[in-house]
């Protein structure tokens, strides 16, 4: 096959890249957060970004709840029930965390796809609004207002978790307790209630991401499997915990893959970027900002 | 430890007894409707036990081995369409072929994943399946891509036509549980529990962990390729998205761990539960109950039965024997955890 090397084309792709990498990398930053701080898989953030989706459908439709204002209802419910999910399923795991986190959140996302299939079908659903359907031309393509948008909301919220964890005591716990969970319970941070508010953040932050990648791919209750593979490749790149690996490691997923589409062919976008990746990983097993995982005391 | 003879009788007559009615069964059950959900529950039997001879006493949980049965399902496929072979007892003859082709690409695969431990291994064994799959998507040259590939019908008379299946899978699987159950009671076995339990202290002790586990990563390919294969012939088709479904893979996690992981029954057990809900649900319910049905248990299983159905079970078993005071001395109930361990 034809390899294409066209300046502006590429020009096009390694932006579009950045604007989708971006929303990609909002919804692994609270993946990688979960992990860092409660040591679990979260298998389920994948089907709370299609149910945030589904949600931003049904606000739009039945009130007419423009999408990008939805979110102040679907990010509060979305945390709320992050808390719920949180206290019910993951806080009575105590041996085994790793192992069966995947099997419980995994359940977790299997009743999400459940309930979302009863109620909307296998249907393909694709969310509305001007700026979807309206543009700007870049290049030699036509960007829908969508994508500047959603990557101005993935900046503000991934700004302000990093204020959280860098400038508020909360944020120090958050890190205290990834570095070292027993240290930290020792000095007296209340472990339990800071990983029940992680989580819940999480999960809140899928509700932007689902929003924007309602916004810009169709979606039915089953594209959470597609979904939750991408952002666990994003998190293995970037290393498991890091929140910044996560952000750089969407940037760089996406970029690879709009590249590869316009340079060589759609079909290939993906496994390029999947061979990257286990080429990284023959280099650096920890990914790109991980630690070596290490023998657990 | 000696076990008493009578325990030791129980432990050999149960399997015996439950083969005589595995080979028994579809000479009686003539339904081929159940003969169908027979032959899949053998088929994911088989996979459960192949995932537990790595994963369940490894302690790497590998999401991943569809990927082996998928490409299984492809050498099968492939081979037979490309040298115009004809359906037929022959064709089970390559059925172990493409098990090894299977257990030949887990060596590299296997070298690079088990670089890696805990969550990274799990997520990378996730990501290899989609890898595969968009490969057999792509090579539109060698797979055909989403057309599929048809196989040609097996040409075994009407009246038995599914017993050839049963019983290749059925044997695919007293091998698999032999290997299990060889690894287990083995010196090597007791290597790879060892890095279960501790990695860095078992290397410490002379334990070669990257061989150990990289054997076991591919005596668990082998069969679930050889699986793949089984699965191709007796559905007649494959396409990329069903063969190489991380959805199977976790499934196939489940049944190990509904069961009992690192038990040799509890896969069966799982298989047999799990196998039996699906068909029940995609014949009687609509979309959606089944995923829910599914998710549910997966919750309870987790939460109230970490250690699987088969290893709750026998604990309940012990207590009440003990609590009744029969099966006798406080001795035997002492020994009852070894043979718990066995499962």
């Amino acid at each position: 096959m034809p390899l294409e090397f066209d300046p502006v084309t590429i020009f096009d792709a390694v932006l579009a890249g950045i604007l989708t990498g971006t929303v990609y990398a909002l919804m692994a930053t609270g993946l990688s957060l979960i992990f860092g701080v409660l040591d679990i898989i979260d298998v389920s953030q994948a089907g709370y970004v299609v149910l945030a989706a589904y949600l931003s459908l049904v606000l739009q439709q039945a009130l007419h709840i423009d999408l990008f204002l939805g979110l102040l209802i679907t990010m509060p419910l979305l945390f709320l029930l992050g808390l719920a999910i949180e206290l019910t399923f993951i806080r009575p795991i105590k041996r085994d965390r790793t192992q069966l986190s995947i099997l419980v959140t995994f359940g977790i996302g299997l009743v999400i796809e459940g309930v979302l299939g009863v109620k909307f079908g296998t249907t393909e659903q694709e969310l509305n609004a001007w700026y979807i359907t309206q543009g700007v031309k870049v290049g030699n393509f036509y960007l829908s207002y969508v994508y500047i948008f959603a990557f101005i909301l993935a900046v503000v919220l991934i700004g302000a978790l990093f204020l959280l964890l860098y400038r508020t005591k909360f944020g120090r716990s958050v890190r205290a307790l990834m570095q070292n969970r027993t240290a930290a319970q020792l000095i007296g941070i209340n472990v339990e209630r800071v990983s029940a508010i992680t989580f819940a953040i999480g999960v809140a932050l899928t509700a932007a991401g689902g929003m924007a990648y309602g916004a810009t791919t169709p979606f039915n209750n089953n594209s959470w499997y597609d979904l939750i593979t991408r952002l666990f490749a994003i998190i293995i790149l970037g290393g498991l915990g890091s929140v910044q690996g996560a952000l750089i490691g969407g940037i760089i997923m996406l970029v690879l893959s709009d590249v590869t589409a316009v340079v060589w062919s759609p079909v290939w976008s993906s496994s390029v970027f999947f061979v990257a990746l286990v080429l990284l990983l023959l280099f650096r097993p920890q990914g790109l900002f991980g630690r070596l995982a290490t023998r657990k005391q | 430890m000696k076990q008493p003879l009578n325990s030791r009788l129980i432990k050999i007559a149960w399997p015996l007894l439950l083969l005589v009615v595995a080979v028994a069964f579809p000479l009686i059950d003539n339904s081929p409707a159940e003969q169908n959900v027979a032959i899949l529950t053998l088929i994911f039997a088989s996979l459960a036990t192949a995932w537990n001879i790595f994963s369940g006493y490894t302690g790497y949980i590998a999401l991943g081995q569809t990927t082996y049965f998928g490409f299984g399902a492809y050498a099968f496929s492939l081979i037979t369409v490309n040298q115009h072979l004809s359906g037929g007892f022959g064709l089970f003859l390559l059925v172990p072929v493409a098990g090894l082709i299977a257990a030949l690409l887990a060596i590299p695969i296997g070298w690079i994943s088990l670089r890696t431990r805990g969550h990274a291994f799990v997520v990378i064994t996730l990501v290899t399946v989609f890898i595969f799959q968009l490969l057999a998507f792509n090579l539109r040259g060698i797979t055909l891509g989403s057309a599929g590939i048809f196989l040609p019908a097996p040409g075994f008379p009407i009246d038995w036509i599914l017993l050839p299946y049963y019983y290749v899978q059925l044997a695919i699987l007293v091998l698999a549980l032999l290997v299990s159950w060889y690894i287990r009671s083995s010196r090597y076995g007791l290597w790879l529990l060892a890095i279960r339990d501790d990695e860095d202290r078992a290397e410490g002790l002379g334990v070669r962990t990257g061989a150990s586990k990289l054997t076991a990563f591919i005596i668990s390919a082998f069969f679930v390729g050889m699986v793949g294969a089984m699965y191709a012939y007796f559905i007649g088709s494959i396409y990329p998205q069903y063969v190489f479904d991380p959805a199977l893979s976790i499934t196939i996690v489940l049944m190990a761990f509904l069961g009992g992981i690192g038990t040799l029954s509890g896969p069966i057990v799982g298989a047999l539960i799990l196998e039996t809900a699906q068909q029940y649900f995609s014949m009687n319910a609509q979309t959606g109950y089944y995923q829910i049905f599914l998710g549910a248990l997966f919750l309870i299983i987790m939460l109230l039965l970490p250690q699987g159905i088969v290893r709750s079970l026998s604990r309940v078993w012990t207590a009440w024997r003990v609590r009744r005071g029969a099966g006798g001395s406080p001795v035997a109930s002492e020994h009852q955890p070894v043979a718990v361990e066995k499962g």
